[in-house]
C-alpha cells in the first residue's frame, strides 16, 4: 500500500471499525464457549469470566457424550449438510452452465424463475412440504431434509454461478468442442475448475444455514434416529429445568465441524468474493 | 485436400441479421483472409464454418461434402483463437495431443505428430510446462501447434495476433506465413488489421454489415477497389475522398486519391489548402491539408519534409491513380 494514499489516522479508524464489528460478532460465540467449560454455579454467578481453577468443569461435555445419541445427531447433521451441499453445487452448477452457455427460448425467464427462491423464503411452504413428505412417506427420514435443503440452496447457487460462468472464456469451450470433448467433459473438466472460487463461496453460504437449521428437522424429522445436532441440543432445554452445561457444551461442539468446513473453503472464498472487484 | 464453399450463408440473432447472404469459394491450399470493421460478421462467419454456430440459412461444404450437421470435431478443421484458449490444467504436450486422443489415435502416432509440430514451432523446451508458465507469444505458438497436430483440411484463425504486442505480432505473422508455405494447407483467417491481411493473404474478403464488399488479391483491392468502403478500408493512411464538385473533374460524385499519390507543388495542382498538421514517421511524412469545403486531405511524402503550419500549399494528384465513384459509391472503372 502506498503511503501517499493512506494516512495512518484513516487506517487506524478503519481498523477500529472492523475490530469493533468483529468483537460484537464473536462475543456471543465466545460466551458460549467459555461457559461450556464452567460449572453450573459459575455460569450463573460470573457468566463473563474465563474459567479458572475453581470454576473449571467438563460436566457439560460429559453429559453430552454420555447421552449416547449425541454422536448419531452429529452424524445426521453431517450427512444432511454434506449431501445437500453436494447436490446444490452439482445441480446449481449444471443449471448455471445451461443458462450461461446455451441460447434457448425463455432462457432469461428461466433464470429469473430459478433465482426467485432467493426472495421467497422456503419456510412459507412448510405446510405443503410436510403434506408432500407425509404423502410420499418421507417423514422422519434424512432424505426429506436433504431434498428440502437442496431446494433451499439452489436459487442462490444458480444465481451466483451463472454470473461466474458467463465470464469463462467462450474460446476455451469452443476449443474443447473442436477437440471433440463432450459438453459434459467441457463442463466438468474445463469450466468447473475455473469457477472453483465461486463454488466455494456458494458452498459456505449454503452450508451454514443448513447446519444451523432447527425448523425443518423439528417438523420433518423429529424422530430419535433422524435428529440433527441443533434439534438434539434441545433435549437439554426442559420446560422447567434446563441443563445449561450440556446445552452450551453441545453448541460448542456443533461449531467445530462447520468451522473445519469453512477453513477448507475459506481460501477459495476470499478469491470468490473479491474476484469481481480486483480482476 | 481442403477446399471450402459457402453458399448463401445467412445468420440472424433474433431480429438482427448478422450475415446477409455470403457466397464464397476457397481453393485447396489457399490463404483467405476476412477483414472488416468490428461487428461486420467476420468472426460469426468463421464460427459457422467451424460449426460452433449454426447458420440460419445456406450451406457450408468442406472438400465437397456438406457439413452443416457435422459436429466441429468431425469437420476436419482446427482453430486458433484470439485468447489462445489453452487448457489451463494440461501441459503443452497434453494440450496439443488432446484432440487426437479424443479421436482415438494410437499413442505412437500422437507422439510423432506432437514431435513434428513442436519442432516446427520450436516448442520442444516447453512441452512439459503448463500454459500459465508461458509468455503470450509462446502460448499462441502452442495454440498454433495444437492446430498443426490435428493435420486439418482447413485451418481457421480468429484474430490470432490481436493479443500480442507489436514486435511479437510481426514475428508470429512471419511464422504463420512460413507455416502456410510448408504445410500448403488451406487457411481462413479473420482479422481487423489490414496490414495482416495485405501481408499474409492470397485473397482478401472484405466484409461490411454482413455482406461481402469485394473479394480479390491484396493488390487488386489496393489498385482497383470496387466501392468507397473497400477503397477507404484498404490502405493506410486512409484514401482521401473529395466531392467532385470541389474539383475541376466532372463525371463522378466522389473522387478518391491515396495519400501516397499526392505530391505537393508550389503552385498549380488540383487543390490548395492550409497545412494544419504534420506527422514525421522517419521514412515518410504525412501532411494534413485543410482544404476548406473539400475537407481535410492527407498527403504522404517520401522522406523527411518540412512545411510551415498554416502556410498554403498546392496538392497535385497522380492522374493514373485517381479513383472515381458514382452516386451509389460504386467505382467507375476506366474504360480505356
Amino acid at each position: 500500500m502506498s503511503t501517499a494514499r493512506h494516512s495512518p489516522v484513516r487506517s487506524i479508524a478503519a481498523h477500529a471499525v472492523l475490530a469493533t464489528y468483529t468483537i460484537i460478532a464473536l462475543f456471543p460465540v465466545f460466551v458460549i464457549v467459555i461457559n461450556a467449560f464452567k460449572s453450573r454455579k459459575a455460569i450463573f454467578r460470573t457468566p463473563l469470566e474465563l474459567p479458572n481453577a475453581d470454576t473449571f468443569s467438563l460436566v457439560g461435555f460429559e453429559t453430552v457424550l454420555k447421552q449416547g445419541d449425541f454422536l448419531l445427531y452429529f452424524q445426521n447433521s453431517f450427512i444432511v449438510t454434506v449431501v445437500s451441499l453436494f447436490m446444490v453445487l452439482l445441480f446449481g452448477a449444471m443449471a448455471a452452465f445451461a443458462l450461461a452457455e446455451y441460447r434457448f427460448k425463455g432462457n432469461s425467464l428461466m433464470g429469473l424463475y430459478l433465482a426467485l427462491g432467493i426472495m421467497i423464503p422456503i419456510r412459507l411452504g412448510t405446510v405443503a412440504i410436510l403434506q408432500m413428505m407425509a404423502a410420499s412417506g418421507l417423514v422422519n427420514t434424512l432424505t426429506s431434509l436433504i431434498l428440502v435443503y437442496t431446494a433451499q440452496g439452489l436459487p442462490l447457487a444458480v444465481f451466483i454461478l451463472s454470473e461466474f460462468m458467463r465470464q469463462v472464456s467462450d474460446d476455451l469451450k469452443n476449443a474443447g468442442r473442436i477437440d471433440g470433448l463432450s459438453e459434459y467433459r467441457i463442463f466438468f473438466r474445463l469450466v468447473l475448475p475455473l469457477v472453483r472460487p465461486a463454488m466455494a463461496t456458494v458452498a459456505v453460504f449454503t452450508m451454514i444455514p443448513i447446519w444451523n437449521d432447527l425448523w425443518f428437522p423439528l417438523i420433518l424429522a423429529p424422530a430419535e434416529a433422524t435428529k440433527t445436532i441443533t434439534l438434539g441440543a434441545q433435549v437439554f432445554i426442559g420446560q422447567f429445568v434446563t441443563n445449561w452445561n450440556a446445552v452450551l457444551a453441545a453448541l460448542s461442539l456443533a461449531i467445530l465441524p462447520v468451522l473445519i468446513l469453512y477453513l477448507i473453503f475459506s481460501r477459495q472464498l476470499i478469491r470468490g468474493i473479491t474476484s469481481g472487484a480486483v480482476k | 485436400m481442403g477446399s471450402l464453399a459457402l453458399k448463401n450463408i445467412t445468420k440472424s440473432f433474433g431480429q438482427v441479421d448478422v450475415i446477409k447472404g455470403v457466397d464464397l469459394q476457397v481453393q485447396d491450399g489457399e490463404f483467405v483472409i476476412f477483414v472488416g470493421p468490428s461487428g461486420c460478421g467476420k468472426s460469426t462467419l468463421l464460427r459457422i464454418i467451424a460449426g460452433l454456430e449454426d447458420a440460419s440459412g445456406g450451406s457450408v461444404e468442406i472438400d465437397g461434402s456438406e457439413v452443416s450437421s457435422t459436429p466441429p470435431s468431425k469437420r476436419g478443421i482446427a482453430m486458433v483463437f484470439q485468447t489462445y484458449a489453452l487448457y489451463p490444467h494440461l501441459t503443452v504436450r497434453d494440450n496439443m495431443s488432446l484432440g487426437l486422443k479424443q479421436a482415438k489415435h494410437p499413442a505412437a502416432h500422437i507422439a510423432e505428430r506432437v514431435d513434428f509440430a513442436s519442432k516446427m514451432l520450436s516448442l520442444e523446451p516447453y512441452l512439459d510446462r503448463r500454459p500459465a508458465e508461458l509468455s503470450g507469444g509462446q502460448r499462441q505458438r502452442v495454440a498454433i501447434g495444437r492446430a498443426v497436430v490435428r493435420k486439418p483440411k482447413l485451418f481457421l484463425f480468429d484474430e490470432p495476433l490481436s493479443n500480442l504486442d507489436a514486435a511479437l505480432r510481426v514475428n508470429t505473422r512471419l511464422e504463420i506465413a512460413r507455416l502456410h508455405r510448408e504445410l500448403g494447407a488451406t487457411m481462413v483467417y479473420v482479422t481487423h488489421d489490414q496490414t495482416e491481411a495485405m501481408t499474409l493473404a492470397d485473397r482478401i474478403v472484405v466484409l461490411n454489415g454482413g455482406k461481402i464488399e469485394q473479394v480479390g488479391t491484396p493488390m487488386e483491392l489496393y489498385n482497383d477497389p470496387a466501392n468507397l468502403f473497400v477503397a477507404g478500408f484498404i490502405g493506410s493512411p486512409q484514401m482521401n475522398f473529395i466531392e467532385a464538385s470541389h474539383l475541376s473533374r466532372g463525371d463522378a460524385r466522389t473522387i478518391g486519391i491515396r495519400p501516397e499519390h499526392i505530391s505537393l507543388v508550389p503552385s498549380g495542382g488540383d487543390i490548395s489548402g492550409r497545412v494544419s498538421h504534420i506527422e514525421h514517421l522517419g521514412a515518410d511524412t504525412n501532411v494534413y491539408l485543410d482544404c476548406g469545403a473539400a475537407g481535410l486531405i492527407c498527403a504522404r511524402l517520401f522522406g523527411e519534409q518540412n512545411f510551415e503550419i498554416d502556410s498554403t500549399v498546392h496538392a497535385k494528384f497522380d492522374d493514373n491513380r485517381v479513383f472515381r465513384f458514382d452516386d451509389q459509391g460504386q467505382a467507375i472503372r476506366q474504360t480505356s
